[in-house]
């Protein structure tokens, strides 16, 4: 019935990743319902605290007085009509919640890890090339300050000399306080400004966006030189790039042509790698520029053990996860024919 | 697999002082051992006392104050110093304890290989599924906030590495010769372990753990920072940048300790690196990320 290899391969990738989701939930509700902390402590007051019938009810509300497998099971089933939950902090189905966050997280993490590749891939290729010369030496030192800075120090410091004192970035959040956002189809304010052909709107939102996103590069792009460097140093010494240039190919055509393309398998990988990087860099530096996205969304959720919420940063983390793991799956597919599906 | 066997052991005993002569592997020897000796020294070195405080309040640096005094006014120099006390023993707790954990789950998967396999490397598949902050996030918060529980939420999310390192390299040793002959003189499957494969993988295994207390200190302090790790009074890194975005005119509260941190973690990735280029002089490859190829 299936007949194409293709949409097999697909499917069974589907199955497999609604597995790994399904696994996440469990990590996720298994560690916050292990551990010490009470939910009830986090949320309510002390004086309600103190209140059995208020707790009590609040238990029932949130279905915490229930068995932990028929916690699990309850969540599970809702998961399955596209219900995550009420958040214990908000009062908002959790689903909302993320749908005003994600965006505004995902606006940072694609510029940022469209930047790194682009700066950190070149910069590899670059440092390979010239292996042992100075531009070698001066990326190296480059690459390893990028992935040793702590990013919650460089976004304070970031913040105080670009915005506090050059006055060159405007403050913190995604727009200046007197701008309304564009009218909402993706979420991404640049996006929305742009598709409202709101010129002010689009141009306060990139010059917000400046900041957090160059912070969170730093650290991609250390990552990325390294690995590029190295896989392209293997790929230089293959037999086959030797007899390119024996035969008089252009030193272009040989990188181009011949080595970044064998480099290019390794180097997906660790793109796929470093965007998880990224998601995680995004906490510590949500924090700091009042950026509402998963971050912060996280970082309240966690502090105050709002479980449902926790859970739905988790699975949202989970499915960008996998998503990006089968696209660099399916590209290594059109670099490299020998894993091609057939 | 070849790599693996007897040379390997020939090569770090060579190899390790060539590696520390780049001027990278030079630099990061001494700065390591510069935090190390602050450490280790600790009061000894302090001009004041890292917890006193004083009506100095948020004063800039000048010639008493090194580095200025924080809005307590605590001088700062002495608190970035007391702070590799904190932070860097617990980088190496943390470390150690994921060697142990991460190394003898990826023996067992490595050797025992089948069902046990699949399990510990479907687990670290889960595990580092989800970011790392985030997940520490979520232990450090349920366990209430402290320095010893901000290891144990960190602990979750590094054993995995380890794991999949250490199976990596058992995997490599399992089938060498001298692995095959046990079997032929009967030894059992545990003494063949003791004997044979635990002495081979110790070694890389602790040089790549020692080379990611840069990695856990950043980690660490990175908890800190969102308040789940230490809590005030300590002089803690993280936790003291964390202060000083609440006193923002004050550059040198947050400035300061986030430049230890830096130069501790720069320190190890340095090391390793140097390392790194002289095990394997070919590619300069990621030793310890060969997994993910």
């Amino acid at each position: 019935m299936v007949s194409s290899p293709l949409v097999r391969y697909l499917l069974r990738r589907l199955g497999v990743s609604a597995l790994l989701i399904v696994g996440v939930t469990l990590v996720t509700f298994v560690l916050t319902n292990l551990v010490p902390g009470d939910p009830v402590a986090a949320n309510l007051g002390q004086r309600a605290a103190e209140n059995a019938e208020t707790v009590a009810a609040y238990r029932a509300h949130y279905g915490l007085d229930r068995p932990l497998p028929v916690q699990y099971a309850t969540y599970l089933g809702n998961l399955l009509q596209g219900d995550l939950g009420e958040s214990q902090q908000t009062h908002r189905p959790v689903l909302v919640d993320l749908q005003s966050a994600v965006p505004a997280t995902l606006e940072i993490a694609i510029g940022a890890i469209v930047l790194s590749v682009l700066i950190g891939v070149g910069f590899g290729v670059v440092a390979a090339v010239r292996r042992g010369r100075l531009a070698d030496s001066a990326l190296r030192l480059v690459s390893l300050v990028g992935i040793s800075v702590p990013t919650f120090w460089l976004a304070l410091v970031a913040f105080y000399v670009f915005s506090f004192q050059l006055d060159l970035a405007p403050g913190s959040g995604r727009l200046a306080p007197a701008t309304t956002p564009p009218p909402h189809v993706t979420g991404l304010y640049t996006l929305d400004a742009l598709l409202a052909g709101e010129w002010e709107t689009f141009g306060d939102a990139l010059a917000h966006l400046m900041l957090p996103t160059l912070v969170l590069t730093l650290y991609t792009v250390g990552l990325l030189t390294r690995f590029t460097r190295s896989a392209v140093l293997e790929v230089l010494e293959q037999d086959y790039v030797r007899s390119a240039r024996a035969k008089g190919l252009p030193g272009r055509t040989v990188l181009f042509r011949y080595v970044l393309r064998a480099a290019m398998v390794p180097i997906l990988t660790v793109v796929g790698l470093a965007f998880g990087a990224l998601l995680s860099g995004t906490v510590l530096v949500e924090e700091i520029f009042s950026w509402p996205g998963v971050g912060s969304y996280a970082y309240q959720a966690a502090s105050h053990l709002d479980l449902p919420a926790v859970m739905g940063v988790g699975l949202f983390v989970g499915i960008v996860y996998l998503v990006i793991n089968l696209i660099v799956d399916l590209l290594y597919g059109a670099i490299d024919p020998r894993v091609r599906v057939t | 697999m070849s790599r693996l066997d007897g040379p390997l052991r020939a090569r770090f005993r060579t190899r390790i002082p060539q590696a520390w002569r780049t001027p990278l592997g030079i630099t990061g020897a001494v700065v390591a051992l510069v935090w190390i000796l602050i450490a280790v020294l600790g009061p000894a070195l302090w001009p004041y006392d890292p917890l006193t405080q004083d009506f100095a309040r948020l004063e800039p640096p000048t010639g008493a104050h090194w580095f200025g005094t924080d809005e307590l006014g605590r001088d700062v120099f002495t608190r970035v110093l007391a702070g590799a006390r904190v932070t860097v023993p617990l980088a190496v707790l943390l470390v150690g304890l994921s060697v142990v954990i991460g190394g003898v789950l990826g023996l067992a998967a490595g050797f025992f290989g089948r069902w046990v396999d699949e399990t510990v490397m479907r687990v670290t598949d889960l595990v580092m599924a989800f970011p790392t902050v985030i997940l520490a996030m979520v232990v450090a918060a349920s366990l209430g906030a402290s320095l010893l529980n901000a290891v144990l939420a960190a602990l979750v999310v590094s054993w995995p590495a380890y794991a999949r390192v250490t199976r990596g390299l058992v995997v490599g040793i399992r089938q060498a010769d001298y692995v095959l002959a046990d079997r032929l003189l009967g030894f059992s499957p545990l003494r063949s372990l003791g004997t044979d494969i635990v002495p081979m993988v110790t070694g890389p295994v602790l040089i790549l753990a020692s080379l990611d207390i840069g990695t856990a200190t950043l980690l660490l302090s990175g908890l800190s920072f969102l308040g789940l790790g230490a809590k005030p009074p300590t002089a803690e890194w993280g936790s003291m940048v964390a202060t000083a975005i609440q006193n923002f005119d004050s550059w040198w509260m947050g400035v300061f300790p986030g430049l230890a941190i830096l130069t501790v973690v720069m320190a190890f990735n340095f090391l390793g690196d140097a390392l790194r280029d002289a095990l394997d002089p070919r590619t300069a490859g990621v030793l310890g990320k060969a997994e993910t190829r």
